[in-house]
């Protein structure tokens, strides 16, 4: 729209021309009265933006204030581009997950490529070097052509930003349920090491400082993006096509490059992302955060297309910028050091003192407004909450299964897309550049050597969203100790948490619901497990024509290997090596694996946790493996220990194992209850680890690459590894090429 | 003996290829800058992997033209190692360097996974410390790998026993007759798709392609040794 056709404020107000913005009445009325005037069309859009929930949290903040956010390690909580936390030796380790779930839903390739380079930006601004991509992603069931499409799509899009910028995509998860069919979810996180004389923040203090943009030029793309982010999908959606962003991976590898050598300059104040709402957040934010005000000369941003209007300038998200604070006078270090890299630094405007965010286009003052209103000062919302039908129907429900083959049962369920091999999806991401990672995808989580130490870092995303469905407040703890148990499994003390809570829209009290119970869930869960939440991201309005997600909380988590002797995998290592199980089965089939499959349906109660068993255990355990008398762990999850057994035999060559069980066989089997570790050692450390942990001695690994379980004298399972490799490896290639 | 590590503005192996001589060898390396106008002062020099210049266009269509190129073909002249791995080896067939073209993989995908080669030829300044037939392990990562040269180009590295490495077993990529890694006719530039710079130290999960950068330190020792 040229300035010319631009509706005057009158006409704003008059005809709720701010309501396709995403403002409602009362909102509007409280600009008016911030401002003590109407508000033109570009500040119209930039308070659109800025109280938009994607950059406001309006509806989620008060839930938000009941995560534990401190701990004796954490250096940086919640509030700026990442989080991070201390790893000992001067070093300490960054990082942060966000979602990218609308864009990627109408637009696969970008949408997931431009969640991935925008993650990055956020750990590189703190001064951080990304050593490590991680993902979520939620899809429909594998048979539609259109999840097909969106799967493949967002795969290459993540593998296609990442690969270029050369940060190795080392681990993630991936799940398919119709509940995600027309809202699939990508969540990309990042980590980064970082020295802590390094950090920096996102501030624009000091009045007379010279506020620079540097990066790729702006344009019209991504224009009110946040403002998408924030409603419900429609079968009109596909119209927002132009809300969706392109990437230029390499662009980003070149800011990378040169943001992280700016950062040894004191002439450096801050740094930004221009993220969702782009110039508009990175500058009223900085401000905000510094209590400073800012002005911008917007005939000074570099652009792409000619005749751009203030307001198209403002909202563009077009990507690979950031926002840089200069001490004035030093403006030409700056410049030097971009120049070097191909990219020109530019001096846009300057640090005031006044708290207002002024924008001059074509000398004239085209938006005048409060830094706080936009940024700390935004509504927050009390949304009502109430506790949905379903989940007291849930609470009367019993699901046992009628299982009268296991073999088949369990080749049924390695064949599930859940839990089948995902090495279709990582083999096309670059997991091993700048060669640290020791543990690749596939394993509990992955694990990268620090170059220069003696330690690593694991890492892991992780949530059953079934879980969360079934009972947001218990769905939640597990998502917590899930994670957790995935980092002691590879030897690794838990750390520090992020997390992406990805639901519905708010607006309902019953979905507003899951979102408090399942925080009130995860927040007790990272107290007891001692995993403060450092950073994170809101994703609400993920629904399809009025239908929600599950509540899917994402939780990204990192633990220190204090050594790298201790890093430990899930595979069986050698013949003989007795097999532990640490934790025993109830009959729990709520969410379960088995249940989706056999019922096509999930209902029931979610598996019990207790928090102070799964710490014990996991300390337990962990205090094994630092002992040196512990040779593979892994977690029982999704299909029960009959599935952990199947994948602590896939990848080891030759080995088999013979099991004997007792008690229900198939809780035993197939159940999905919580805290439970499969363990491998070595006959010579028997008597050390059974002081140590908790565990009882199921039977030993064979060489004759076969799993055989009895329960008295009933072989149940009699089958080679092969034709379970077979199975697991082959489902999602074999869904793929189906046409149907 | 001092190796130099060519940087291109979205080269992002250099790091590997860097530590791969620094730690794994213990030899001098440094990295050089695209735009550096002589490499006469090293005695060999690596092109690592990454997308030289975001390789929108084909990959390596824009890095012939960087300025440092003229000094690897000097180089090149000179008789001295020239290894480029894979977005390296890219450049080199770019810059006609070596002999033939990559296209996109033929399952249409970046691929990223340990793969199996068998050494052709072990009468290179590359491959000495290796035995002729041995089969190997080095990662591939690459969405262009699929090897492809006319047929009398094919004759001739034949011919001249030019191909030094080929996968083993499956081919991953689609290239022809499952060419791994060449060597121009002079035999002291070669381009391969694997990255042996990720494959040497058993903490990440093998070191086969430390042979590779031995064999160049040998061959560089051979030739100067000092008689007296």
């Amino acid at each position: 729209m040229s300035l010319l056709l631009e509706p005057s404020p009158a006409m704003i107000k008059e005809q709720k021309l701010y309501r396709e913005m995403g403002l409602t009445d009362e909102e509007f009325a409280m600009v008016e009265r911030i401002l003590g005037r109407l508000p033109n069309y570009t500040e119209t859009g930039i308070f659109s933006v800025m109280w938009s929930e994607h950059c406001s949290y309006k509806n989620s903040k008060p839930i938000l204030k009941k995560f534990p956010t401190e701990g004796k390690h954490v250096l940086q909580g919640p509030g700026e581009g990442a989080g991070i936390v201390d790893i000992g030796d001067g070093l300490a380790v960054a990082f942060k997950i966000e979602s990218h779930n609308h864009p990627s839903a109408i637009e696969p390739y970008q949408g997931a490529a431009t969640g991935v380079g925008g993650i990055i930006r956020d750990v590189f601004s703190m001064g951080a070097r990304p050593i490590a991509l991680l993902n979520s992603l939620r899809f429909g069931e594998l048979t539609s052509p259109r999840v097909k499409y969106l799967f493949e799509r967002v795969v290459a899009g993540i593998a296609g930003y990442g690969n270029c910028v050369g940060i190795p995509t080392v681990g993630g998860e991936v799940q398919f349920d119709a509940a995600y069919e027309g809202n699939p979810l990508v969540n990309a996180m990042c980590v980064g090491l970082i020295r802590h004389e390094d950090i920096q923040k996102g501030i624009a203090a000091g009045v007379g400082n010279t506020v620079m943009y540097v990066g790729a030029k702006t344009g019209r793309d991504g224009i009110h993006g946040a403002t998408f982010a924030s409603e419900e999908l429609t079968e009109q959606s596909e119209q927002k096509r132009p809300a969706v962003q392109v990437g230029d991976p390499f662009m980003e590898k070149l800011l990378l490059e040169a943001c992280l050598e700016v950062i040894h300059s004191d002439a450096l104040v801050g740094m930004q992302d221009m993220g969702a709402a782009g110039l508009t957040s990175s500058s009223a934010e900085m401000a905000s955060k510094a209590g400073s005000g800012i002005e911008l000369n917007l005939d000074l941003v570099p652009q792409r297309e000619t005749g751009m209007t203030p307001y198209e300038m403002m909202l563009s998200e077009s990507q690979e910028r950031m926002l840089l604070v200069v001490k004035k006078g030093r403006e030409q270090e700056m410049i030097d050091v971009f120049a070097k890299y191909g990219l020109e630094a530019k001096a846009i405007g300057r640090v005031t003192g006044d708290h207002m965010l002024r924008l001059y286009h074509r000398g004239e003052v085209v938006a005048e407004i409060p830094v706080d209103a936009l940024a700390k000062d935004a509504p927050v919302y009390y949304k009502p909450s109430k506790e949905p039908a379903y989940y007291r129907e849930f609470q009367t429900m019993e699901y046992v299964p009628a299982i009268h083959n296991y073999e088949e049962t369990l080749l049924g369920l390695l064949a599930q897309p859940t839990i089948a091999s995902k090495q279709w999806v990582y083999e096309q991401y670059d997991y091993m550049v700048r060669t640290n990672t020791v543990v690749a995808p596939g394993s509990d989580a992955a694990v990268l050597r620090i170059r220069g130490t003696n330690k690593a870092l694991a890492m892991t995303t992780d949530c059953n969203s079934r879980y969360v469905y079934l009972n947001p407040e218990v769905g939640g703890k597990i998502a917590i100790a899930e994670a957790a148990r995935n980092i002691v499994c590879s030897g690794a003390q838990p750390l520090a948490v992020t997390d992406c809570l990805n639901f519905g829209n708010p607006e309902k009290p019953e979905i507003f619901w899951q979102l408090e119970k399942a925080v009130e869930g995860m927040s007790e869960a990272c107290r007891v497990l001692e995993t403060p939440v450092i950073s994170g991201n809101v994703s609400l309005y993920n629904e399809t024509n009025g239908e929600a997600i599950y509540p899917t909380p994402i939780v990204g988590m990192v633990g220190v290997v204090e050594h790298i002797s201790h890093i430990t995998t899930q595979t069986f290592k050698q013949p003989s090596d007795l097999i532990y199980v640490i934790g025993e089965a109830k009959q729990e089939f709520g969410g379960s694996e088995l249940q989706k499959w056999l019922t096509g349906r999930i209902f029931g109660k979610a598996p019990t946790i207790d928090l102070h068993v799964e710490a014990t255990r996991q300390r337990q355990l962990l205090t094994a493996i630092r002992e040196g008398v512990v040779a593979s762990a892994h977690d029982v999850s999704e299909g029960g220990l009959a599935v952990a057994l199947a994948e602590c035999l896939i990848d080891a060559q030759g080995l088999g194992a013979r099991v004997t069980i007792s008690g229900d066989v198939v809780s035993e089997l197939f159940s999905e209850t919580q805290s439970r570790f499969v363990v491998s050692v070595k006959k010579e450390h028997q008597q050390s680890f059974e002081r140590l942990v908790q565990a009882v001695c199921i039977g030993e690994v064979t060489n004759d690459g076969t799993l055989h379980v009895t329960s008295g004298d009933t072989c149940l399972v009699h089958i080679p590894v092969e034709t379970m490799r077979n199975v697991w490896k082959g489902a999602i290639p074999c869904l793929l090429k189906s046409k149907d | 003996m001092k190796f130099a590590v060519v940087v291109f503005p979205g080269s992002n192996c250099d790091v590997d290829m860097y530590h791969a001589i620094a730690d794994e060898l213990g030899e001098d390396v440094e990295y050089v800058w695209h735009d550096a106008e002589s490499l006469d002062e090293f005695d060999a020099i690596l092109l690592p992997g990454g997308f030289s210049y975001g390789d929108y266009l084909r990959s390596g269509a824009i890095a012939r033209f960087s300025n440092v190129m003229k000094a690897i073909k000097k180089a090149a002249d000179e008789g001295k190692p020239i290894l480029g791995v894979c977005n390296g080896f890219q450049i080199l067939l770019e810059a006609g360097l070596l002999p033939g073209a990559m296209r996109r993989n033929d399952t249409l995908t970046f691929i990223c996974r340990p793969v199996k080669l068998r050494v052709e030829n072990n009468a290179t300044m590359f491959t000495s410390q290796y035995e002729r037939g041995e089969i190997i392990t080095i990662p591939i990562a690459h969405g262009e790998g699929n090897y492809y040269c006319d047929e009398n180009t094919l004759h001739q590295l034949i011919a001249n026993n030019q191909i030094v490495f080929r996968y083993e077993g499956e081919n991953p990529n689609g290239s022809l007759q499952n060419i791994a890694g060449i060597v121009n006719e002079k035999g002291n530039v070669l381009g391969m798709m694997p990255h042996p710079e990720r494959a040497v130290h058993e903490l990440l999960g093998g070191a086969d392609g430390l042979k590779l950068f031995q064999s160049i330190v040998t061959y560089w020792r051979d030739a100067h040794v000092v008689t007296t």
